[in-house]
C-alpha cells in the first residue's frame, strides 16, 4: 500500500474522475502540505493488539477485580446499558473502554473556539412511542415536561443548503432548474414513503417485519421500478443513503432506504432533528454522567471466557498493566467484528464495515462562498463527500472563527480496499482531500484554515447491504449466549444512536431480568 | 510616395490595435447603459436611450473626421488619449456624479456623447492613415472585420467576465488603460507620421494617463467611498467595512448613520426614536440602579438612560466594536459622549451568546434590547422566543424590557410576531408605536414578568418629544395597525424573517 501515489490516494478517496478534474496535472506526490494539524483515529496500536493479544496465560498473575455486569465497550450502547442498569438501582457494573475517551463514533473533540463532533453529530425527535429515548431526553432537557422539544437543541434556522452550481441554494433538494416532472416525481416518493410509515418504525426491532421483498432489491432499482427516474430524486435518495450507511444508493437495501425517510416521519410529518455543538457526544456525556467512576477507559478486553457461573475477561490497561475481571454477566457492546475475535464462533455474515474520513477544519473566520448564508448542514451535490456541518451554529455565534466538521463515506463495494487506502495515507493526502473537494465551493478556502485534523473511521459502521437486514444472522447475533449479552448498533444493521440505545437498553434489561 | 518607399507595417499589431479599439468602444458604451439603469432605475428604458444616444454620437464623430486635415496620426493618437481618460474614469465619474450634480441626467448624457465621438472619430481616422498615407487600401476590409470581432468580444467579456469580476468602476478603468496602451503603441507604428517632438510629448501623456488611471484602479476601494454615494442622498462621510457589516454616515441636513444600507438612525428625528424607546420602560422600572442595553452602540439610547441620576452601572452589548468607534468619533456630541460615561461597560459579543453565558449575572432593573431589522437568519435569532428566555433569565420580576419590533404600519406582522414571541417566552407585554418621520410609524414592546400596567406618567421632565400626555397616546392602536394573527418565532423555524422579508418587498423599503 506504501507505494501508491498522492494521486491514486485521492482517488481512492474522492473517486478518480473528480480527482482528475480537481487535482488535474499537477506533479505527483508533492510534498506534503504544510497545513498543520494531526492524524487521529480509534488507537490503532491498541486495536492491533485486540487482533493478536497475548495468550491467556499471560494474565494468570494479574490483580482481579469483581463486578456483577461488566460491559464492554464504552459507545453509545455500552453507556445506555449502564444508564438503564443505573437507573433501575443495579449499581454493580463496570464499563471498559479501550479507548481513553468515552463515546464510540459518537465522541468529540473540543478546541478553544468551540467543541465539535468527531462522529454522530444529529439525532432525530423520537416517536411517541419510543419510551425510553424520550425519558433520556428529557432527563437531558432537550425535551421538555410537556415532552415537547426545547428550542435550542432543535436544529436552528437556516438547517441546510446545498451547493449546486456554482451557487449555494437553501434547503436540501435541488429545485433549481428542476423540471416539472422532477417535482412531480418528488412528492410521488414523498407520498409513498408516507404510504409506508406504519411499517418503519425507531428502533428497527419494532418495524414490520413482513416486507422482506424490499430488503432483496436495491434503492436504486426499487425507485425505478415504481417509475421514479427523476435524476434529482436519485441523488438526494443517494445522498440518503451514504450520509446514515456510508452506501451508495445501488448497493443500499431498498427496505433501509425507505426506513430512513419512513422511520422518521410522525403523523406524516418528518421529524426535526436534535443537535449540540458538539454533536451526540453531549448524549455520551449525558450517558457517562450516569455511570459515573464505573466508566473506565484504557481497558482493553482481550479475551472473554464464559463458564457455567461466571465471565471471566483478561484486560489490557493503556498503561501495560493486566487486569483479571470476574462478572456474573457481560454485556459485549462492540462492533461485531471486534465481539467476533472476542467470542469464538459468532455468526458474522454480512457484516460489513465500511470506512469514513472525517475532517476538523478550524477556521479563524467564515468560509466565503456565492449564495445563501452558512447553514447547519452544508452539502456539495457534485461530491462524493456529505460536506460539513458547523459547530458554531447551533450556539448562534454567526461571525469569526469557527470549525467545520467534513464527512467523507468510502463507499468502495469492496469495503477492505477503502479501509487500506484510508490507513495508507498520511495526514497531508486527506487534509488535500478535504481542501480540494470544499475549495470548488469556497475557493478561498485554505487562507481561513488554520489547523486541519483528521480522523480515520477504519470500521466507521456496519452497512445495510440488499438481503442484510432481514437475513436471518443478523436477529441470531442478538441473542444472548449463556451468561453474555449482545448490545452495539451493528446488531441493527443500521448505525443509528436510536439502535445503539436501544440495544444497550435491551442488553440491561435481560440481564436485570436473569 | 512612391511603392517602394512604404514603410513597413507591423501587421499584428495594427490589428490588436483595432480589436482594443472596438472592445473597449463597445465596454464604454455598455458600461453607461448599465450605470444609468443601475443609479435611475428602469433598466429598460435607461439601457435603450443611453445606447441610442451613444451611437448617434458615434454617427457624429465619424462625420467630424472629415473636418480633420492634417496631421492624421497626430490625431489619432490624441482621440485615442481623449478616450482613454474620459472613457476609463467614466464609471467613477457617473457614480460620484450622481452624488453630488445638480442635474444627473446632464452629465450623464454629456458623457455619452462625448466618448461616443471620441470613438466614433477613432476608426474612420484609422482607415484615413491606412488607405491615404500608407495607401494600404486592402488592409481596409480586414481592419473592419476585426472592429466587428471586438464590438463582439466586449459584449461578450463584459457581462461575463469583466463586471462580475472587477465591478464597474475597475472596468472601466481597466479599459482606460488599454485605450492609453495603444495610443502609446500607435506613437510607435505610426511614429513616422508624427513629428518627433511631437511623438515625445504624446507619449509621455500616454505614460501620464496610464499611471494616473492604474492608480486609481489599485486604490478602486478606497474610490468606493464615494461611488457608494450613489446609494445615499447625502454625501458619505464615513464608510468602513466592519467583520461584520458596511457601516456608513452620510451628511446634508442631517447626519444619517446606515447599516448595511439600512437607515439606523437620522439626527433630524432620532430625539423622538430614542426618548421612546428609553422612557416608557424607565417609567415602568420600580428601579433603574442596573441597566443592560443590547444592540445600540451608537450611545444615543445610553444618552437617554445617562439622564437618570439613579442609574449606576449600565452593561452595553453590541457585536460591532467599529460602530462605537464610528459613533465616538463622529456622534460624540450628539450622543452626549454617553460611550465614555464611567458608568458604562462595553462588551462585544453577540448578545444571544453573551445571555446564555451570563444566566447568573445579578438581575438588571431595566433591559433596552434595540438590533437592526431581522433581516436574516442570524439578526433573527435575536427576536425568538428563546432569545427572550434567555433574557428573562438576567431580570428581576419587576425588572422592565423593551423591544425594538419594526413598524407595525409597514411590517405589521413581524411587529405582531415578536409581541407574539416574547408572550410565547412568558413575558406580559405592552405592545406601543411613536411616529419617526425619517422611519415613519415605528413600534416597540414593553414586557415585564409579572402583570403591568401601561405607564401614565414619566419618570423624566423636560424631554423634547414625550410628555405625559404623549405617552398615554403612544399605547393606541388604530385599526390599520392593531393585532394580526401571526406564528412565534423561534430558533429552528424563523417565520419572522419570512414576514419581515415579505413586507419589506411589499413596501419596497
Ligand atoms: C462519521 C460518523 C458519523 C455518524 N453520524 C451519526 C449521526 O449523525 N447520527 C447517528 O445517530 N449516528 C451516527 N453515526 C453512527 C454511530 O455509529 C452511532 O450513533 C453510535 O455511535 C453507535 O454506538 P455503539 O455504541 O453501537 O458503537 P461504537 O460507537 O462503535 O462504540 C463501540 C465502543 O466499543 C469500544 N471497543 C471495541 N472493542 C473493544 C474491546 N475489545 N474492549 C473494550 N472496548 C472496545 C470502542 O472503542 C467503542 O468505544 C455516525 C457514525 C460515524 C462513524
Amino acid at each position: 500500500m506504501g507505494s501508491l501515489t498522492r494521486r491514486q490516494l485521492l482517488a481512492a478517496l474522492l473517486g478518480a474522475p473528480l480527482t482528475a478534474r480537481l487535482y488535474g496535472c499537477r506533479p505527483e506526490r508533492e510534498p506534503p502540505d504544510s497545513i498543520e494539524g494531526e492524524l487521529l483515529g480509534p488507537d490503532l496500536r491498541l486495536g492491533h493488539r485486540l487482533r493478536q493479544p497475548p495468550p491467556l496465560a499471560a494474565w494468570r498473575d494479574a490483580p482481579q477485580r469483581r463486578t456483577r455486569v461488566a460491559i464492554v465497550g464504552g459507545g453509545p450502547a455500552g453507556l445506555s446499558a449502564a444508564w438503564r442498569l443505573a437507573r433501575r438501582g443495579e449499581r454493580d457494573f463496570a464499563v471498559l473502554e479501550l479507548d481513553t475517551k468515552l463515546g464510540g463514533t459518537s465522541r468529540d473533540g473540543r478546541s478553544e473556539v468551540t467543541p465539535y463532533p468527531w462522529g454522530a453529530h444529529y439525532l432525530p425527535v423520537p416517536g411517541r412511542h419510543n419510551h425510553d429515548l424520550r425519558a433520556l431526553l428529557t432527563e437531558m432537557g432537550a425535551l421538555d415536561e410537556r415532552g415537547e422539544p426545547a428550542e435550542h437543541v432543535l436544529v436552528r434556522e437556516p438547517h441546510e443548503r446545498l451547493f449546486f452550481r456554482g451557487y449555494w441554494y437553501p434547503g436540501l433538494y435541488p429545485y433549481a432548474g428542476a423540471s416539472p416532472s422532477d417535482l412531480a416525481e418528488l412528492s410521488r416518493f414523498r407520498a409513498l414513503t408516507a404510504r409506508h410509515a406504519e411499517s418503519f418504525r425507531l428502533p428497527m426491532a419494532r418495524s414490520a417485519r413482513d416486507r422482506l421483498d424490499l430488503d432483496l432489491v436495491d434503492g436504486a432499482t426499487w425507485l425505478r421500478q415504481n417509475g421514479l427516474r427523476s435524476e434529482r430524486l436519485h441523488w438526494l435518495c443517494d445522498y440518503a443513503c451514504r450520509d446514515d450507511y456510508g452506501l451508495r444508493l445501488e448497493d443500499t437495501s431498498a427496505w433501509a432506504l425507505l426506513f430512513y425517510w419512513a422511520a422518521r416521519l410522525e403523523d406524516g410529518k418528518e421529524a426535526p432533528l436534535l443537535t449540540w455543538p458538539e454533536g451526540n457526544g453531549a448524549l455520551v456525556r449525558h450517558l457517562a454522567q450516569a455511570a459515573g467512576e464505573r466508566a473506565l477507559t484504557g481497558r482493553l478486553v482481550a479475551h472473554i471466557e464464559p463458564s457455567q457461573d461466571e465471565v471471566r475477561l483478561a484486560v489490557l490497561n493503556s498503561d501495560g498493566r493486566r487486569e483479571r475481571w470476574v462478572a456474573e454477566r457481560a454485556i459485549l457492546a462492540v462492533p461485531r467484528f471486534a465481539a467476533t475475535r472476542l467470542v469464538p464462533n459468532l455468526p458474522t455474515e454480512g457484516f460489513d464495515h465500511g470506512a469514513w474520513l472525517v475532517a476538523n477544519l478550524h477556521l479563524r473566520d467564515r468560509p466565503i462562498g456565492r449564495g445563501v448564508e452558512l447553514a447547519w448542514d452544508n452539502v456539495l451535490y457534485d461530491s462524493p463527500s456529505l460536506g460539513y456541518v458547523t459547530a458554531t451554529h447551533q450556539r448562534g455565534r454567526d461571525f469569526g472563527p469557527t470549525v467545520l466538521t467534513y464527512y467523507l463515506p468510502l463507499c468502495e463495494t469492496d469495503s477492505r480496499a477503502s479501509r487500506q487506502a484510508l490507513l495508507a495515507a498520511e495526514h497531508g493526502d486527506l487534509a488535500e482531500a478535504a481542501l480540494l473537494d470544499l475549495e470548488r465551493a469556497h475557493p478561498s478556502l485554505r487562507s481561513v484554515v488554520r489547523r486541519l485534523d483528521v480522523w480515520r473511521w477504519g470500521h466507521a459502521m456496519t452497512r445495510p447491504r440488499v438481503g442484510f437486514l432481514l437475513g436471518g444472522a443478523r436477529f441470531e447475533a442478538g441473542h444472548p449466549r449463556g451468561r453474555l449479552h449482545f448490545a452495539h448498533s451493528d446488531l441493527s444493521g443500521v448505525a443509528l444512536f436510536e439502535e445503539a440505545f436501544f440495544h444497550g437498553v435491551r442488553a440491561a434489561d435481560e440481564v436485570l431480568a436473569a | 510616395m512612391g511603392d517602394a518607399d512604404r514603410p513597413r507595417l507591423n501587421r499584428p499589431l495594427l490589428f490588436v490595435t483595432v480589436l482594443v479599439i472596438a472592445t473597449s468602444g463597445l465596454v464604454y458604451e455598455l458600461l453607461a447603459g448599465t450605470l444609468a439603469s443601475y443609479v435611475l432605475g428602469d433598466s429598460v428604458t435607461q439601457f435603450s436611450t443611453t445606447i441610442g444616444t451613444y451611437l448617434f454620437a458615434m454617427g457624429i464623430g465619424s462625420f467630424l473626421s472629415r473636418y480633420v486635415k492634417n496631421d492624421v496620426a497626430r490625431r489619432f493618437v490624441e482621440v485615442e488619449l481623449g478616450a482613454a481618460v474620459l472613457g476609463g474614469l467614466s464609471a467613477p465619474l457617473l457614480f460620484v456624479g450622481f452624488a453630488r450634480a445638480e442635474s444627473f441626467e446632464v452629465l450623464l448624457y454629456a458623457t455619452i456623447v462625448a466618448i461616443g465621438t471620441l470613438v466614433g472619430l477613432e476608426i474612420p481616422l484609422l482607415m484615413r492613415i491606412l488607405k491615404e498615407e500608407l495607401a494600404f487600401a486592402d488592409l481596409v476590409a480586414k481592419v473592419l472585420t476585426f472592429d466587428y470581432v471586438g464590438a463582439l468580444l466586449g459584449s461578450v467579456l463584459f457581462a461575463l467576465l469583466f463586471v462580475p469580476a472587477m465591478g464597474l468602476t475597475r472596468t472601466s478603468l481597466f479599459f482606460g488603460m488599454l485605450n492609453a496602451a495603444v495610443a502609446l503603441l500607435a506613437t510607435h507604428t505610426l511614429g513616422h507620421l508624427i513629428a518627433p517632438k511631437v511623438t515625445r510629448a504624446l507619449r509621455l501623456v500616454a505614460i501620464l494617463v496610464i499611471a494616473g488611471l492604474a492608480l486609481l484602479f489599485i486604490r478602486a476601494d478606497r474610490f468606493t467611498l464615494w461611488t457608494e454615494q450613489a446609494l445615499y442622498r447625502d454625501p458619505v462621510v464615513f464608510a468602513e467595512q466592519s467583520p461584520f457589516q458596511r457601516i456608513v454616515v452620510t451628511r446634508g441636513r442631517s447626519t444619517e448613520l446606515y447599516l448595511d444600507g439600512h437607515l439606523q438612525l437620522s439626527t433630524a428625528d432620532e430625539h423622538r426614536y430614542h426618548e421612546s424607546l428609553v422612557h416608557p420602560a424607565f417609567a415602568v422600572a420600580p428601579r433603574h440602579t442596573r441597566v443592560l442595553v443590547l444592540g445600540g452602540g451608537d450611545g444615543f439610547a445610553l444618552r437617554e438612560i445617562f439622564r437618570y441620576p439613579d442609574v449606576e452601572e449600565v452593561t452595553l452589548v453590541d457585536l460591532d466594536e467599529a460602530v462605537v468607534r464610528m459613533a465616538r468619533r463622529i456622534f460624540g456630541a450628539a450622543n452626549g459622549g454617553s460611550l465614555d460615561d464611567p458608568r458604562l461597560r462595553i462588551v462585544h459579543d453577540d448578545a444571544m451568546v453573551w445571555l446564555d453565558e451570563h444566566a447568573d449575572a445579578p438581575p438588571f432593573d431595566v433591559a433596552v434590547v434595540d438590533f437592526p431589522d431581522p433581516g436574516n437568519f442570524s439578526l433573527g435569532k435575536l427576536y425568538t422566543r428563546r432569545f427572550y428566555a434567555l433574557l428573562r433569565r438576567v431580570l428581576a420580576p419587576d425588572s422592565v424590557v423593551v423591544v425594538q419590533s419594526t413598524s407595525p404600519l409597514y411590517a405589521r406582522r413581524s411587529f405582531w410576531c415578536i409581541e407574539a414571541s416574547m408572550r410565547a417566552a412568558g413575558f406580559h407585554t405592552r405592545p406601543y408605536h411613536a411616529n419617526v418621520p425619517s422611519f415613519g410609524e415605528w413600534g416597540f414592546v414593553l414586557a415585564r414578568k409579572l402583570p403591568f400596567d401601561e405607564p401614565a406618567e414619566l419618570a423624566l421632565r423636560g424631554l423634547r418629544y414625550l410628555d405625559d400626555a404623549t405617552l398615554r397616546t403612544l399605547f393606541v392602536f388604530p385599526p390599520d395597525m392593531s393585532r394580526v394573527p401571526v406564528e412565534i418565532n423561534v430558533l429552528n423555524e424563523q417565520v419572522l424573517v419570512r414576514y419581515y422579508d415579505d413586507e419589506v418587498r411589499q413596501w419596497d423599503l
